[in-house]
């Protein structure tokens, strides 16, 4: 239990009333509701200290928590930009422009390598921020990087995976990502390394249908939303209600397809231990 | 009786006129035969100028014919001695996907096909081509039964997508993909992937990461259906139209970003008009893939399978 937020917090209000406190230093728990302080909400790994929610995390997070000083970010492969000339109701080629000014990513997935509690690792993380964290050429290049430079080191693969599902907006070239990021996982497997495939809220579509899904260890944080279709498109086809914590991780661990659902704070040293269990075979 | 699409309106037209001319010539024994002969050069030539430019949406219209040839019609006329194989010996036998050992002109293979059904009946019972799954996993199993016995894989694509229930996600639907995409991948023979309607995301590429992918001239394969896209992007089904364009999803367009081998064109008026033509141009033309691909040994067929797909949307050389 948090002191500040339970005790202090509603005091400052009394005492200042509400519009006076910085808004930025606290954030509200979209699941239980209660104000939770900045600092201890960036000590918790964004966790609610009160009910143990798991909010969304950035990709630049993901890296920072997971590799020790936060590893070496390594430059992905340009694609061709824009490649069908989409537009919708806007161009593509401005969501693009839009969704780097706002994110200052180049596109939906940062790759580092470095040491994961001394173990080495490449760990690549996807950016729902980034456009849904979709999947286009550039994702399914990076991802493919990142394998292959888990070759070249020896090191494990970790993919932390968030993302809609497809580029839209690439057309069969992002469906054509899904065939291509399964080759990623073959190489690092054929090399003997494990790949890990951290799957974090939500991660749906042609990314769970794809690489995300063939990790040596499949790993979900608590409640993250897993699936390949969607909720809504799944409700109008079969006209029911959906079942209580449908998609969910524990849904998917009960259902017998993830190794394990782990809480953040718990993630870096689970991770470090598992491909140390994997990998070194006498530890004496 | 031929089921007309909209855009098809003024060609019906002629072409009941005519069937009408026929029914009263043969009544009446009146030689109609010119105007009959005039009628049929004007249905004929429209049938032409309409189907020489159209839309993707259009196309769309045609690559989901309720006439067109399907996957069991192709797994009839190019397969002798098929042997259906059910099952994914874990759960069930999914409808959806229909495989089986058979020859191919004389050559032992693995057929696969994703079948949606012609009529209320055999739609419902194949789930319109929606494959739970039971159809992934059936489909790699038989894939990696092939590789065991040097079979190479011929696999026909018609399908809107991966079925979305509450059962087949709690069954893991996306595993079920995600292997078949490997399996697709890994396999150490030969496989020729024909779209021949729909290819529909996800559950279509489960099928076809193969060595030679080839599309029927009014098929279309894309990453998600216009309406979908046209739904999510422009957040009104309505914009279908708009999305098919924007979406390049027919085979010219796949072709030219080579991301398919070869178009192969159809009858005029589309494959539902000449089934017979059609089904002989398909086996045709994986009569002239094949060979080549049976030349290779398995490591180098599967180090070129990759590479094609690792080619794919990259960033030409300067
Ligand atoms: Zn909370």
């Amino acid at each position: 239990m948090n002191w500040l937020s339970e005790y202090v917090r509603p005091k400052i209000r009394t005492l200042l009333g509400r519009r006076e406190i910085p808004d930025h230093l606290w954030h509200q728990c979209p699941s239980c509701q209660q104000m939770i302080f900045e600092r201890d909400l960036e000590r918790g790994l964004k966790v609610c200290p009160h009910c143990g929610h798991h909010m969304r995390a950035s990709a630049a997070e993901r890296l920072a928590w997971t590799l020790d000083d936060g590893g070496t970010r390594i430059e992905l492969p340009k694609v061709p930009a824009d490649p069908l000339r989409f537009r919708d109701t806007k161009r593509y080629a401005d969501r693009l422009k839009e969704a780097r000014e706002k994110t200052h990513l180049p596109d939906a997935l940062l790759v580092a390598h470095g040491t994961i509690a001394g173990h080495k690792a490449v760990v690549a993380a996807m950016a729902f921020e980034f456009m849904g964290g979709s999947m286009g050429a550039a994702v399914g290049e990076g991802i493919l990087a990142a394998a292959q430079l888990a070759v070249l080191q020896a090191a494990p693969l970790i993919v932390y995976t968030a993302s809609g599902g497809a580029r839209m907006q690439e057309g069969a070239i992002s469906l054509m990502q899904m065939p291509r990021t399964v080759i990623a996982t073959r190489l690092v497997k054929e090399a003997g390394l494990p790949f890990i495939s951290v799957l974090t809220d939500p991660t749906t579509g042609g990314v769970t249908a794809s690489f995300a899904m063939l990790g040596d260890i499949q790993i979900a944080e608590p409640g993250a939303l897993i699936g390949f279709a969607g909720a809504r498109v799944i409700e109008q086809t079969v006209r029911e209600k959906l079942p209580e914590g449908f998609q969910r991780a524990e849904y998917l661990l009960a259902h017998g397809i993830l190794d394990a659902v782990v809480p953040r704070p718990e993630m870096k040293a689970t991770l470090a231990r598992l491909i140390s269990l994997l990998t070194l075979k006498d530890a004496a | 009786m031929r089921h007309f699409l909209d855009f098809e309106k003024s060609i019906a037209e002629l072409e009941s006129k005519i069937d009408e001319l026929r029914r009263m010539s043969e009544a009446d024994g009146i030689n109609i035969a010119e105007e009959v002969a005039r009628l049929t050069e004007k249905a004929d030539r429209q049938l032409r100028t309409t189907y020489a430019r159209l839309s993707p949406w259009q196309k769309a219209q045609v690559a989901r014919h309720p006439e067109r040839p399907r996957a069991t019609d192709y797994l009839a006329a190019l397969i002798t001695e098929f042997t259906p194989l059910a099952g994914d010996r874990a759960c069930a036998d999914d409808a959806a996907v229909l495989g089986g050992l058979g020859r191919f002109r004389g050559r032992a293979v693995l057929a696969i096909g994703t079948e949606r059904g012609n009529d209320t009946e055999s739609r419902v019972r194949h789930n319109f081509g929606m494959s739970r799954p039971e159809g992934y996993r059936k489909a790699r199993r038989l894939i990696e039964l092939a590789g065991r016995f040097g079979l190479p894989v011929l696999t026909f694509v018609d399908t809107s997508g991966a079925f979305p229930g509450i059962e087949a996600e709690a069954r893991g639907q996306a595993e079920a993909i995600a292997r078949a995409i490997e399996a697709c991948l890994e396999a150490p023979v030969p496989i020729i992937a024909t779209i021949i309607g729909e290819g529909g995301s996800g559950g279509a590429i489960a099928l076809a990461a193969g060595d030679v992918v080839l599309m029927l001239e009014h098929a279309i394969y894309s990453v998600i259906s216009p309406e979908g896209c046209a739904s999510i992007l422009w957040r009104d089904a309505g914009e279908a139209q708009a999305a098919a364009e924007a979406l390049k999803l027919t085979a010219d367009d796949l072709k030219r970003l080579e991301l398919i081998d070869q178009v192969i064109a159809e009858p005029l008026g589309g494959a539902h008009r000449d089934r017979e033509s059609v089904l002989l141009a398909v086996a045709e033309a994986i009569a002239e893939a094949l060979p080549p691909l049976l030349a290779l040994e398995p490591v180098a067929l599967k180090a070129r399978r990759r590479e094609k797909f690792l080619a794919m949307g990259r960033l030409a050389p300067v």
